[in-house]
Order: structure tokens, then C-alpha cells, then sequence
């Protein structure tokens, strides 16, 4: 199973419908980032799959794969201090109450 | 009382059955001793944490949870060869994105915020829409003949190390200003405007 590229990717596929699924049902902000984290790690792992798989993406995976972590830190760190300005003028994390432009 | 008991048997019972599934798995030769019983945990482990961090109703358990989901993962990087990916995975991951994401919970934490309401009135259809999204990746990536692939190879990390600072290191240094410009603006964001409302 370890040795089939399939496994991996349908693995990385599991981990990404997980995210997708937080994504469109959580209430919370911060869920919703979480599973946004969740998503990015499946993409990881599809990167990381073909890199271990193909001779010629070896060591391109593994730099993709490196280049995916950073740009994800940056982009949990503006994402979380966005919900927290928000937070300090609506006093909630609820995203369905974040109404001010529609009423 | 009776319910803390159940809560543990509940508890040593799915623990049997993801060490059980394996090792099943291996007495009816689907699965081989050694690298694919552990890749079989750690897909268990991830996708159990997984379904845990978005399903659960305290968020701070979520946020826990995430981190095991993220170490599961690490260890599946180290089976696909990549072991410098799986250490950046730890530092990166647990270390300070979850540390993140647990610090910003803790900052908006409301006190009825866990037994309020957890999940949107569309949790249905999104729930119908992430299986489908799974079962069609499923379909398309057993059915798809992937060119070039051979047999599973270990990254050298020396290797690595060759091509990130000579082929990419423009996109190298183009991260690490990315970066920095993340930094300073969640610093932004985040600060507390003096004279402001509240």
C-alpha cells in the first residue's frame, strides 16, 4: 500500500474533501482557518506523493512542498489577525453574524 | 460517573479497531509487514484527527486535534521519503501555526461559544458535497495511468538542499520577503488602535 502513488494521492484527495467539508459547515472563523490548514496539508501531501514517485520531481516535491508551508504560515498569520481585528469590533468569531453589509 | 466510563470505553474501543484494522489486514495478506502497516496507522490517525477537528463542538479540542493530524502527517512524509519536509512539517505545523491558531481561539473565546450552535444551516449540502468531491477524486486519480512513475525513491536531503539554493532561489527569497511582509501586516491588523472604538 506504502509503495502504490494511488494510496497517497487518494489519501491527500480524504484530507482535502475533510477541509472542504469544514470549510463550507463551521461557523467559526477560526474553524473555517483551521480547515483551510486542513486542505493546504492534502495538496502537501499530493506534492510530496509525486515527488517520492518520479525520479525527475525528487527533489522539486520536496522544494514545492517547503514553499506551500511558508506561504501558508504567512497566510495563517494575516488570516487570524484579520479575525481578530474583526472579533474586537463585533465581539463574536460567528461568521453568520458578521452582517454589516447587508442590512 | 457512568458517563466518563463510557466515554473511555468508547474511547478504547475505536483505539482497538484502528490498531485491530491493520493488523487484520495483514493476517489476510492485503497489507505487507513493515512500511505499509505504518503508512495504514498514520492514514487512520490522520483522518480520524481530521474528521475530529471538524466535527468536534469545543473548538480548543479542534485546535488539539489539528496537531495530531499534523504529526500523523509528518510521519506519512517520512514513509514517502521526504524526511527534511517531515521536520519542517513538525516545526511549521505544530510548532507554530497550531500555537497560532490556539492562541487566536483562546483570544476570542465567548462564553457560550461551545454550546452554541456549530455548524451552518448548509452543513447538509456541504457534507454531500465534500463526499462527492471525495469519491470523484478517488475515481479519477485510480482511473488516471500516471506517466513516469517508478518505484517509490528517498529525497537526499543534501540533494535538496542543491536545488532549493541554485534552481529556486529566486522563489526562495521571494518567500522569505512574503513572509516578512506577513509578519508586519498581522501586526498591523491585529494592533489596537489608540483613540479607536474600543
Amino acid at each position: 500500500m506504502s509503495d502504490s502513488l494511488d494510496a497517497y494521492l487518494i489519501l491527500a484527495g480524504l484530507l482535502f474533501a475533510i477541509g472542504t467539508f469544514g470549510f463550507l459547515a463551521r461557523r467559526n472563523a477560526i474553524s473555517m482557518l483551521m480547515s483551510i490548514e486542513l486542505m493546504l496539508n492534502g495538496v502537501n501531501l499530493a506534492i510530496i506523493a509525486f515527488g517520492a514517485f518520479i525520479q525527475e520531481l525528487s527533489a522539486d516535491g520536496s522544494v514545492i512542498a517547503l514553499m506551500v508551508m511558508a506561504v501558508a504560515a504567512a497566510e495563517a498569520t494575516v488570516g487570524l489577525a484579520i479575525v481578530i481585528a474583526i472579533y474586537r469590533n463585533r465581539r463574536t468569531p460567528l461568521v453568520d453574524e458578521y452582517d454589516a453589509m447587508r442590512r | 460517573m457512568p458517563r466518563s466510563f463510557l466515554t473511555i470505553g468508547a474511547t478504547l474501543l475505536v483505539i482497538g479497531l484502528a490498531v485491530g484494522l491493520p493488523i487484520a489486514l495483514v493476517v489476510l495478506g492485503v497489507l505487507r509487514w513493515g512500511d505499509d502497516v505504518l503508512f495504514f496507522l498514520f492514514a487512520e490517525i490522520m483522518i480520524g484527527a481530521g474528521l475530529l477537528v471538524v466535527t468536534m463542538r469545543d473548538i480548543i479540542r479542534c485546535g488539539l486535534a489539528m496537531i495530531v493530524c499534523f504529526g500523523a502527517l509528518a510521519g506519512i512524509y517520512v514513509i514517502a521519503g521526504a524526511p527534511l519536509v517531515a521536520a519542517a512539517q513538525v516545526l511549521v505545523y505544530i510548532g507554530a501555526i497550531s500555537v497560532l491558531i490556539l492562541f487566536a481561539i483562546m483570544l476570542t473565546q465567548t462564553k457560550d461559544a461551545p454550546s452554541s450552535l456549530v455548524f451552518q444551516t448548509q452543513s447538509l449540502g456541504a457534507g454531500i458535497a465534500a463526499i462527492v468531491l471525495a469519491v470523484i477524486i478517488a475515481l479519477t486519480v485510480s482511473s488516471t495511468d500516471w506517466p513516469d512513475v517508478g518505484a517509490r525513491i528517498h529525497t537526499a536531503t543534501d540533494h535538496l538542499a542543491t536545488v532549493l539554493f541554485s534552481e529556486y532561489v529566486l522563489a526562495f527569497e521571494i518567500v522569505s520577503v512574503l513572509l516578512l511582509a506577513a509578519v508586519i501586516g498581522g501586526v498591523f491588523l491585529a494592533k489596537r488602535e489608540t483613540g479607536g472604538p474600543s
